[in-house]
């Protein structure tokens, strides 16, 4: 190996840090049996979602009136049958796919657009970060569920418009923390002799912002998920997300509300599922938190 | 102190300006016309201008905006489309339903979440700790309206203590404290307080744990302050955040309350919502929306005050 690369590896010498770094973190990470126990059950909901057509033992869609709303145990149906008579297992296997699909995209979208947003503020400062945060602010103004409502409301019901509603709730949070996390690191001691030394604004952010940020909002990010699959799945059930027949657990607990004095442990299962799920995201984003320790 | 609250009504302001212009906008992001819900699908252009001229439509949205903020600033919030009564008198009869929901839940709350974070902050690590912390990542967890549907089969299907819907005899039109309408209270106000139990159950615990690790309580313990004195110090410390947090919960309950009021057909300002959602209401959703969202901004101008009112530690200017 040439020198020169020794050398080059000395004076980038945070980068070799964060890989230790990283490696410390695996190691919390695995360590810890809760945060492993709840990963590991939100890869088996991701791998059940994926594999839904090979998983589910029957027609997700096939329904018969004779067969409404068998309780649990039945013949052909372990899980029962919902109003319409289909199987409630292979809706709750399928509705995986929905149900997750709807309470991750909006977050990962809002990482996007708002740690963009929030690290360009942060670091330009001066007028435009205080156009963009009090606009910000004006968002953070509605509680989060009644502007997901109010929006998806206005908007009409449906997949998309439900996506969207969910980003626009999720990006001020998000936009706020990395405005505040950027803001911290501009004002580092490595970034101003970055800028001492003729580095350009954009390679400022690239080498020395990016890597010191994207952990503390990812983190705050995934403490999100949770919140978003209950409002994902609180926003089919009002009627404004997915729409029947399509399986999606909100959608399959309003539709089966009906059948609480029938069935109700049937009526009961979607939401067992979106808590389980919730609940998992929740404890993987503590462990998270505690294995990178972010306090953001 | 007056000097501070007038300055952060003055910040307010702002805010609420894009509030305004938020919930202004709602009707305007509509797939087509405002006016598409109001007039049959066959409607002649002709007509369909005419409608446009008499709601105003026909002017530039910043126009069509200073009319409407003129209006909403005298109180008149429009007429709801659906039932032709003012906005103003259906969203103040149904958002005094939804306070009345939302401040019972976030008292309940306030208790069980305090309780469960001085346990979990007093005794850490240990088995309560364990326990409280369980119970708190559950109440952020727990779907709320899924919670509903298990009260009402657990306390109205099964065991029939409860009632499972409405607010009790008098309907949306007029609330009492006896037990009439008290039992129609308790299933929804229960299942909303979870949400704030587990917030302040968790925001308490960090608290306590950080106001015992100070030195001032070594310094008390030392000097030879009982555990109940102690305790009384770590109180005082921990209020003013306690409480500001229960302020904000109140706020999200309020505008919140939505999926709860569905689960359980408590006539407030979410079943107003409700029906004005499906019912392409476009006036009196955005009436609802804004009286919710300007009581959230109030609502955090109110904690952030008092906040500073009850500890003269922060110093704001």
């Amino acid at each position: 190996m040439a020198v020169g690369a020794l050398d080059n590896k000395n004076v980038i010498a945070p980068i070799q840090v964060s890989d230790g770094y990283w490696k410390g973190v695996l190691r919390r990470l695995m360590r810890d049996p809760v945060t492993m126990g709840a990963l590991i059950v939100i890869l088996l909901l991701v791998l059940m979602a994926i594999f839904a057509p090979y998983l589910a033992p029957a027609d997700p869609f096939k329904s018969s009136m004779l067969r409404r709303l068998r309780p649990i145990g039945t013949p052909g149906f372990p899980l029962g049958a919902d109003e319409l008579g289909r199987d409630m297992l292979s809706r709750l296997i399928f509705g995986a796919r929905l149900s997750l699909f709807m309470g991750v995209t909006p977050v990962l979208m809002a990482f996007v657009i708002g740690s963009g947003l929030g690290i360009f503020a942060g670091y330009v400062g001066g007028a435009l970060n205080t156009a963009i945060m009090r606009t910000i602010d004006v968002f953070y103004a509605f509680p989060s569920v009644l502007l997901a409502v109010a929006l998806s409301g206005a908007l009409g019901a449906g997949i998309f418009n439900a996506l969207v509603s969910l980003t626009i709730v999720f990006i001020p949070p998000i936009t706020r923390v990395a405005e505040s996390v950027t803001t911290q690191v501009r004002n580092r001691d490595y970034v101003e002799a970055a800028r001492a030394s003729g580095a350009s604004g954009l390679t400022i952010v690239r080498v020395h912002v990016l890597g010191n940020v994207l952990s503390p909002i990812f983190v705050y990010a995934t403490s999100l998920v949770s919140v978003s699959m209950i409002l994902a799945s609180g926003l089919s059930f009002l009627g404004l997300g997915v729409r029947p027949p399509e399986p999606e657990w909100g959608l399959m607990l309003n539709t089966l509300r009906t059948a609480i004095y029938v069935n109700p442990l049937v009526a009961a299962l979607p939401g067992v599922m979106i808590f389980i799920t919730s609940i998992s995201f929740n404890m993987f984003s503590d462990g998270l938190r505690s294995a990178m320790d972010v306090r953001a | 102190m007056l000097f501070y609250a007038l300055k952060r009504l003055i910040y307010v302001l702002p805010v609420a300006f894009g509030v305004s212009v938020v919930c202004f906008l709602l009707v305007h992001i509509t797939p087509g016309d405002p006016l598409t819900a109001v007039l049959p699908v066959d409607a002649s252009a002709e007509l369909q201008a005419q409608m446009r001229a008499i709601y105003g439509f026909d002017k530039p949205l910043p126009v069509q905006y200073v009319i409407w903020l003129g209006k909403v600033l005298t109180g008149d919030l429009g007429t709801s489309i659906a039932t032709g009564r003012a906005v103003l008198t259906e969203v103040s009869r149904a958002v005094g339903n939804t306070l009345i929901l939302s401040a019972v839940a976030t008292i309940i709350g306030f208790f069980l979440g305090c309780l469960f974070g001085f346990v979990a902050g007093y005794y850490r690590d240990s088995a309560m700790d364990r326990l409280a912390s369980t119970l708190s990542v559950l109440g952020v967890s727990v779907p709320h309206y899924w919670l509903g549907m298990v009260m009402v089969i657990i306390f109205s299907v099964q065991l029939n203590w409860l009632p499972a819907t409405g607010a009790g005899p008098g309907g949306s039109a007029e609330w009492a404290w006896d037990w009439d309408h008290i039992r129609h209270l308790i299933l929804p106000a229960v299942t909303m307080s979870v949400i704030p139990m587990g917030v302040i159950a968790r925001t308490v615990r960090a608290l306590v744990a950080e106001i015992l690790s100070q030195d001032f309580i070594l310094a008390l313990a030392a000097k030879g302050l009982t555990d109940r004195g102690i305790f009384i110090h770590v109180v005082k410390n921990a209020a003013p955040t306690a409480l500001a947090v229960m302020g904000l919960q109140l706020g999200y309950l309020l505008g919140g309350s939505i999926l709860i009021e569905t689960v359980f057909s408590w006539p407030g300002t979410g079943f107003l919502l409700n029906a004005a959602i499906f019912q392409r209401d476009l006036p009196l959703l955005q009436g609802t929306i804004l009286v919710l969202a300007m009581f959230f901004v109030l609502l955090n101008l109110l904690v952030d005050v008092m906040q500073t009112a009850l500890d003269p530690r922060i110093q704001r200017g």
